[in-house]
Formats: structure tokens, sequence, C-alpha cells
């Protein structure tokens, strides 16, 4: 082989009502044997109902290098989450 | 940005608080490379592993026995791509490592130079060696390293009935005419050992253990991992009335304790004096190259594709 086939990743929703969780990757020529080869290496026993595979160079990630800073505005806000508030003794419902 | 030991604080801190290290994040090249190595040998192992067994797809008992064998040799195909996935997502190139295993640069599992010759050894084999792989991969689903700790437990969930399938297909040789016993015995003699060496060497030939304990690649020794198997699967050979080749045997009233290994054995198959050794390497080479005008053509119609489809817009 000259040149590598592209990488893709590969996405399986494991049953209606769940979306799609990352599985892993691979290399294939195209999308249509991307998608054939998922059903072969991450569906042999019904894990999935539905793949997707995307260009693996298609992802745009965070970098890990920024990771504080970039998820830094949400660490000091606790009061987005409903265990910052008081309720009194003895109520239901709230 | 910190300095280089000031990173190497972060790596090793997130790896003592049992956190995991994932696929961008700064790691030290000692952890990069050890990670390569091993992934890449245990992706070999299983790709070369479906040799032995391969043998007897055509020449299985029953259609029920060759349906699960080729199931079992499917699997083995899919855990080594999910193993090459996870090397590269620390760098490696796939066909460097393909062709470090064709040159013989990189090693595969020692076991898989041994012959099958005879229908009993495919049992053998579900049963002992998939035994001790589960045995060697399940305490690394808990790896360090994310992508080869999720690789570990998909192949430990899909590898349980490999070993399942070996002992029954033992068992029913077992329960077999006095030949088929004589057999499944004469198999279970030519596997035992091979399967302990599985574990590699003892702890204190082991130089690199220490320091993949630290990074927490691995979580138990050579030694423990050992004796667990032989703890578990004594009793299972004893259940169907065979007997362990190993005369020094005993119970020592909480562990079965095994008589020596003959590492000597070990260490020649190593260098590539088992009875196999040229032959995997050649099968898996003439498989890589006699496959060469597929990936070509299937590269050549994607590329097709692409320009007509770029034509039309």
């Amino acid at each position: 082989m000259s040149a590598q086939f592209p990488l893709w990743e590969v996405f399986v929703r494991s049953k209606r009502g769940l979306a799609h969780n990352h599985v892993g990757s691979l290399r294939a020529p195209d999308a249509e044997l991307a998608l054939r080869n998922a059903r072969d290496v991450y569906t042999r026993r019904q894990e999935g109902v539905s793949i997707w595979v995307v260009p693996a160079a298609s992802i745009v990630a965070s970098s890990p290098d920024e990771k504080d800073s970039f998820f830094d505005p949400a660490g000091d806000k606790p009061y987005r989450h409903p265990t910052f508030y008081d309720v009194p003794e003895g109520l239901t419902h709230i | 940005m910190g300095s280089e030991k000031a990173l190497e604080e972060q790596f090793q801190a997130c790896i003592d608080a049992d956190s995991r290290i994932e696929p961008r994040d700064w790691m030290p090249e000692g952890y990069r490379k050890t990670l390569i190595r091993q992934i890449a040998q245990h992706a070999h192992s299983e790709i070369i592993g479906m040799q032995p067994e391969g043998n007897w797809i055509t020449r299985a008992p029953t259609l029920r026995r060759k349906c699960i064998l080729v199931a079992k040799v499917q699997d083995e195909a899919g855990h080594g791509l999910y193993l090459y996935s996870a090397a590269e997502t620390l760098g490696a190139d796939r066909d460097d490592l393909l062709d470090m295993l064709h040159t013989g640069r990189q090693k595969y599992s020692t076991i898989f130079n041994y012959p099958t010759t005879c229908w009993a050894d495919v049992a053998a084999i579900g049963w002992l060696v998939d035994g001790a792989a589960i045995m060697n991969q399940v305490p690394l689903t808990r790896c360090s390293y994310g992508p080869y700790a999720r690789a570990m437990t998909r192949v430990c969930k899909e590898e349980s009935f490999h070993q399942r399938q070996g002992y029954e297909s033992m068992t029913a040789l077992a329960n077999g005419t006095p030949r088929q016993r004589e057999m499944a015995q004469r198999a279970l003699d030519r596997w035992w050992w091979p399967a302990l060496m599985m574990f590699g060497p003892s702890d204190s030939e082991s130089p690199n253990s220490a320091q993949s304990m630290a990074w927490g690649i691995k979580r138990f020794s050579n030694d423990e991992l050992r004796q667990r198997f032989v703890d578990a699967t004594v009793p299972q050979a004893h259940h169907i009335g065979l007997e362990v080749p190993d005369p020094a045997l005993r119970h020592d009233g909480e562990h079965w304790i095994s008589g020596e290994i003959d590492w000597a054995e070990f260490y020649a198959v190593m260098r590539g004096d088992g009875p196999c050794n040229r032959e995997r390497i050649a099968t898996r080479v003439q498989a890589h190259d006699e496959g060469a005008w597929v990936r070509t053509a299937a590269a050549a119609y994607a590329a097709k594709q692409t320009a007509r489809k770029a034509a039309a817009a």
C-alpha cells in the first residue's frame, strides 16, 4: 500500500432512544467501506442499531494543554447546580 | 505551560489518583514507547493467533464447532484492529508496526509458535491460552492509558466465550471414547507449560515490571497472575478427569504450587527457535502481500469517486 487509508472515528447507537457513542476507530478508503468495516469490527454481537463514521481529520477538539483555562469559567459558578441552594427541611417536590 | 519536570509531576499525579491518560495529554517518552511496544505486540499476538486455530476451520468435527471456531478467529482479527487503533492514538504508524512484525523487529506471544497438530489442540488453546490471556487482560482494563483500557474492555467481553467454548470442547473429548480422552490429555500435556510461560519471565527476571507498575500500565506481577491462573485451572482439569503434566504440582492448603518452568524453552522460542516461528511470519507476510491488490484497488476506487464528485460539483 502506497499511502495509508484515512482514519475514521466510529460511533454506535446501541439502541433506539440512546445517543451514538464513540466506540473506536478504523482505517478505510472511503465512507462506504468505513461503514461496512465498522459493522464487522464493532457490531458483531448486535451492539448497535445505527453507526456513524466520521473522518478523524474532520474532528475539531479542544486542546488538553489548555484544559484548565478553557474550562475555568464554569469552575466558580456552583450556583448553576441545584445543590447550591438551601431548602427548608421537610419540604418536598422542590 | 510548565517545565518538563512540572509536566511529569502532573502526569504522575494523574496516574496516582487512578485517573486516565488520554491521547493528546503530555506523557513521558518512555511511557509512550513502552505502551506502543506493548500494545503493538499485543496486536501482533491477536492476528498471529488466528493461524494455529484457523488451521482447523475446514476440519472442525461438526458444523457447530466450525461456526464457533470461525467466530472466535474473526474475533481475534477484530481484537488486533482495536489494538492497532489504540497504538495509533500514541502516534505509531500502523504500516510501520506491521512492517516490524514482518521483519521480526517486534515480537508476539511465544505461545503462537506451537503447532496445532490435532483437533484437541484447538480445544486446549481456547481453554488454556485464552484463559491465560483473560487473566492477563482483565487488569489491563484498568490500565492508565485510556484507549488501551477501553480496547481491553471490549476484548475481555468478547473473549470470555473463547475460554468457555474451549473448555466445553475439551470436556466433550474427556467424556468421549478412550481415544478421545487420550487426545484431550495429550493436548493438555502439550499446552500446559507453554500456557504458564505466557505470563512472562519471573518477577526477578522482568526488569521493566517496576516501571510499568509505577506508570499504572501493569497492575499485578507476572508471577501473581500466573499463580491465579494455576489456581483457577488445576481444578478445571481435575473436574474433567485430566491430569496436569507437572509431577511437582502440589496444594499447600491455599494455592496450587507448580514445579519449575523450563525457561530455556521460553527464551529459545522467543529467539525464533520455536516449532513454528518461521512459518507464522511467512504466512502472515504472504497474506499481506497477496492482499496488496485489494488495498490498491480500494484506494483507486475511492480516488475515482472523489474525483467524479468534485467534477460534478
